[in-house]
């Protein structure tokens, strides 16, 4: 596929790969913060390829992974109602709410559908007019606009019977949250690309300048990535602490301004829960009261769920880079992606997924 | 989740309020919502997520970055590379 393929080329990897081990002299901890990116370094072996003073990081930015418990549990609760057709993007339906999961909701003859995007929920809202179609909105930047596009959409259309159980998570704050922990060894960042194709990157500007953290916006391909550790190792080495955009073929300084109006126009900033970090000021969007209509959180009162992770599960400290998955005791024993404790195990963007399925135990 | 694949515009049509497009992807087509591109035209490349175009590829960014690279990996083949890792397929 082009565009793809040619990123994918082993001799300039090494070359990348190179030109990383010519310049380092000391060692350097840096994060990638999105799950598709931490899926690449796995599956690639990109680890491998660098010099032992260079340490990857996997950060938050798996969307499944941080989804709160209760909004599991509240989307188990919704999609067990018999007048419901409760869709979902594939990789929710295995998440363990506290005591079950949707697939088993499905199971016991829920009406539980998988879609790859939020408009084929509204054409089943459309083609069900009598059942309530609620759709599982989750996601970081990337994916918010098309989320916000569909509740705009049934609006426009006065659709009534379609609503969004929404949990959307932002990444700067979650930059910001990792940075401030007294515990941090994080010194530089590889911002997720498609989060900025949307939002642009002032925002890591700021951070870079405020935090003196240097932070290069990454593709998600072997050569994108190593290329984002290259230019991180060079204003590390230099003494540098900027945002630069290793991804310039997609992705500008201001992003996408119609994808952000149309988020403007749905959602609003709220503070939000993630699971396994807990509650960070400002990090997500809630529907905003004009559309008040098409937020299943309000439609369906499913009451006060306070719910509190398994003990065991230390996804919490290896999503901050606090911890890698073998450190914890019940990685690869009591938790697999076939039967997970906490969800960074379900998804096959969440860190301890990635570290399972390409066998990288020491990552 | 965040995974977004770009993919080749063939062409276009308005449904309803939207404009959408009929997208190749390695031989694969999909419908496509070009809300956040509307600018798009058959033949650009547009980078897809869950069903929209998020953006437009840059053709000539892309190849200049990759004429980038491949200058650098003609480097590596010339044995200025120190060698390296098999991880790659």
């Amino acid at each position: 596929m082009r565009y793809m393929d040619e990123y994918r080329d082993p001799s300039i990897a090494r070359s990348l790969a190179a030109r990383i081990r010519a310049r380092v002299t000391r060692p350097w901890v840096l994060m990638e913060i999105c799950g598709g990116q931490t899926h690449t370094i796995m599956r690639y072996g990109l680890e491998e390829l660098l010099p032992r003073e260079v340490e990857l990081v996997h950060g938050p930015g798996c969307p499944v992974c941080v989804t709160p418990l209760e909004v599991i549990d509240r989307a188990i609760a919704i999609a067990s109602r018999p007048d419901v057709i409760f869709v979902s993007y594939g990789d929710m339906l295995r998440v363990p709410g506290s005591r079950s999961d949707l697939l088993r909701v499905k199971a016991a003859g829920g009406d539980v559908r998988i879609a790859y995007s939020p408009m084929d929920a509204l054409k089943i809202a459309r083609d069900n007019p009598t059942r309530a179609v609620v759709f599982f909105g989750i996601g970081f930047e990337t994916t918010a606009p098309a989320n916000a596009t569909a509740i705009w959409a049934a609006k426009h259309e006065c659709l009534t019977n379609f609503s969004m159980l929404a949990s959307h998570v932002l990444v700067p704050p979650a930059i910001r949250l990792i940075l401030a922990s007294p515990a941090n060894r994080v010194q530089g960042f590889i911002a997720p690309g498609h989060v900025c194709a949307v939002m642009g990157y002032s925002e890591y500007q700021e951070l870079s300048g405020e935090c003196h953290v240097p932070i290069v916006v990454g593709g998600f391909e072997p050569v994108d990535l190593l290329e984002a550790v290259a230019m991180l190792v060079d204003q590390l080495e230099s003494g540098r602490a900027d945002t630069e955009n290793q991804y310039v073929r997609s992705v500008t300084a201001l992003g996408n301004r119609g994808a952000q109006q149309r988020m403007a126009e749905v959602f609003e900033i709220s503070d939000h829960r993630w699971r396994g970090i807990g509650d960070i000021p400002a990090s997500g969007y809630r529907i905003r009261d004009a559309y008040a209509a098409f937020d299943a959180a309000r439609v369906f009162d499913t009451g006060q769920i306070r719910v509190e992770e398994p003990a065991e599960c230390i996804s919490a400290l290896v999503l901050q880079g606090l911890k890698k998955p073998a450190d914890c005791p019940a990685f690869g024993t009591r938790c697999t992606p076939e039967k997970p404790l906490g969800a960074s195990m379900v998804s096959s963007e969440g860190v301890c997924a990635a570290c399972h399925a390409y066998r990288r135990h020491t990552a | 989740m965040c995974l977004a694949v770009p993919g080749k515009v063939l062409e276009t049509v308005e449904v309803g309020v939207s404009r959408v497009a009929k997208v190749e992807f390695g031989g694969v087509t999909r419908q496509i919502y070009l809300d956040f591109v509307p600018e798009v035209q058959p033949g650009d490349f547009v980078l897809v997520h869950v069903g929209f175009a998020i953006s437009r590829v840059e053709e000539a960014e892309a190849r200049r970055t990759y004429e980038l690279l491949e200058q650098m990996g003609a480097l590596a083949d010339e044995g200025l590379e120190s060698g390296g890792g098999d991880g790659l397929p």
